[in-house]
């Protein structure tokens, strides 16, 4: 194969994979392999894989073929390569979290959705770097490694599920799975360049995701197009008996509605979402999307106050901390996971085993959790914040009675340098923009919106109605269509 | 209320917190946990000056309330596969160190 076939392979989505491989002109074989030779080639610089699984992800391939050569490739995604954030079990392939406390976690189970892509044909390439337990938004706080930047190898490709978003960028995979509990996805696909989209909070089974805030987390797609997110979205969404807290609603077509067009979109930009934090490089990248908007047919309000969404940040970090403080008490060092022993007691070795196991951000979070939660300042903390929760929900309610779908910037600075932030504080102000729709349980996406300082990428974000992920996708898709934005790197850039 | 007051932490106090969530810190571990908790909560504090009187706390992502599965069993996972990852088994029994004092 020439060099220019192998690079045509790289850029295709999940939808032009499909028609080729259905079409016969190509092999899931070739374009497995394909993307494993991409993978040995640029890991080493991006370091986006924790796992590879190169020999099963080629048997799959191999089965995909004979399906496609049978007629019989039905599933939507069949043969198709793609990634899974570290934080998703798999049966077998080694599931770390990106934690020192699940170094040889080989988990007996799948996580629905890694159930569901394989149901729907999917390959899994490998598995994906990640901030230890999903806590951290630079992919610094891995157990394991930092992740570059595709775009500049000495900026942070942002996180938690910065591998995924690095791993897409880099054209490691087609597309990938991420989780977002406060920005996850879409912080790192804004800092990658890449479409990242957190489904509505119910709509994608949470069974085989190793928790952190149960109130929060989500799972959802990154990929090169919105149709591509369209795709894995309507693999992956849907009621699931492993998982109460899912909504028991049937699904939509998602690619079905995503040509909805931009005329006469009530589009709201809250003043909240446009204030200080920014920097002037993202607002004026910002400014260029929204007037793109509106020259379309969007019809742009920036009138909509939302008061509360500013306290959607330390809502987050009373709840957030709270519920990882009991979601990570499952982590004994007796079930699964390392275990320290030799200790005089039970306890001794408990409080080593989390001691040598969790890396600072975790514990620092489990601390904050556990004060949050104790005697004397549940009511201040936890359940105060559990009541602006309710604020900011009823602020979304409200704007979404008069308009289709909000619209902000994904992040308020483009991708920051390696060990650039060093104050817990500092690292968590990346995350204003995002958490909102967390807290409040709605569907956001962010899509590829421009360029700020120094060429890296700014993400234009949108959040939608609950259940709305066809708005939500319909207009980012009009916006990539009429923008254009390039979603890799061009070939020169990235290397340090 | 304002917490303002309660935002400065003792050694002391980060020591409780962990023995409460059962991991060890180092005295190092302390004092750094110590300055960055209470600079975190000093951020938090904010939440005190909301006006919440009449506010229902929202405890659930979704508005799901009583979400019932069908009465029926199914086939459990294998023992052996969910004692595979344990750091120390004995037959068919996670070990630990004994629980109790048996003297």
């Amino acid at each position: 194969m020439t060099t220019s076939d192998e690079h045509d392979l790289l850029t295709i989505t999940l939808a032009e994979g499909r028609r080729r491989l259905l079409d016969g002109e190509l092999s899931s074989v070739q374009l497995t392999q394909a993307f494993l030779d991409r993978i040995a080639a640029t890991d080493d610089e991006v370091r986006a894989f924790v796992t590879v699984t190169a020999e099963s992800a080629l048997i799959e391939a191999a089965a995909a073929d004979e399906l496609l050569a049978r007629g019989d490739a039905t599933a939507a995604l069949t043969g198709l390569p793609i990634g899974l954030k570290d934080v998703l079990m798999t049966k077998g392939v080694r599931t770390t979290a990106g934690s020192r406390m699940l170094d040889n976690l080989i988990p007996p189970y799948d996580a629905t959705v890694v159930t569901r892509l394989r149901e729907a044909g999917a390959i899994s390439l490998g598995k994906l770097n990640m901030d230890e337990f999903a806590m951290g938004s630079s992919t610094e706080h891995s157990a394991w490694f930092p992740t570059a930047n595709p775009w500049d190898h000495e900026r942070v490709p942002g996180g938690s599920s910065g591998g995924s978003a690095a791993a897409v960028a880099a054209q490691q995979c087609i597309a990938a799975l991420g989780s977002d509990t406060g920005g996850s996805i879409r912080q790192p696909a804004s800092f990658c360049g890449v479409v990242g989209l957190k489904p509505t909070y119910g709509r994608v089974s949470r069974y085989g995701l190793i928790a952190f805030a149960s109130s929060l987390d989500q799972i959802g797609p990154f990929s090169h197009t919105v149709e591509d997110a369209a795709l894995l979205l309507q693999a992956i969404a849907g009621p699931d008996p492993l998982d109460s807290t899912c909504y028991d609603e049937p699904v939509p077509d998602f690619s079905e509605q995503l040509l909805r067009g931009l005329d006469g979109l009530r589009v709201a930009a809250p003043q909240e979402f446009f204030g200080e934090g920014m920097d002037d490089d993202v607002a004026e990248a910002i400014e260029t999307a929204l007037d793109l908007l509106g020259a379309h047919g969007a019809i742009i309000d920036r009138t909509p106050s939302m008061p509360s969404v500013p306290m959607a940040l330390p809502v987050y970090y009373v709840l957030a901390p709270s519920e990882c403080s009991a979601n990570l008490a499952r982590f004994d060092g007796v079930k699964y996971g390392y275990g320290a022993r030799g200790g005089e007691s039970m306890w001794a070795d408990m409080e080593a085993s989390r001691q040598h196991g969790f890396g600072r951000e975790v514990k620092r979070r489990i601390l904050l959790g556990a004060y949050a939660l104790s005697a004397g300042y549940y009511d201040a903390y936890y359940l105060q914040a559990q009541k602006v929760r309710t604020l900011i929900r009823r602020e979304f309610d409200r704007v979404f009675a008069e308009h289709d779908v909000i619209v902000a910037p994904t992040a308020p600075t483009v991708a920051f340098r390696q060990g650039a932030i060093t104050d817990p504080y500092q690292m968590y102000l990346n995350d204003i923009f995002t958490i909102p729709a967390n807290i409040a349980g709605l569907p956001a996406i962010s899509a590829p919106g421009g360029f700020g300082a120094d060429g890296m990428p700014v993400g234009l974000q949108f959040v939608g109605r609950r259940l709305d992920e066809p708005t939500v996708l319909g207009v980012a898709n009009a916006y990539e269509q009429i923008a254009q934005w390039p979603t890799v790197p061009p070939p020169s850039v990235g290397s340090t | 209320m304002s917490n303002a007051e309660n935002t400065a932490f003792s050694s002391d106090q980060v020591r409780h917190l962990a023995s409460l969530v059962r991991i060890e810190l180092t005295d190092s571990e302390v004092e750094e946990f110590r300055s960055e908790l209470a600079g975190i909560l000093s951020h938090i504090d904010a939440l005190s000056e909301i006006d919440t009187s009449g506010v229902p706390p929202t405890n659930n992502g979704a508005d799901l309330l009583n979400v019932q599965d069908e009465d029926a069993s199914r086939p459990a996972m294998p023992r052996d596969e969910i004692l595979a990852n344990a750091p120390q088994r004995e037959e068919e029994y996670f070990r630990v160190h004994a629980v109790l004092d048996q003297s």
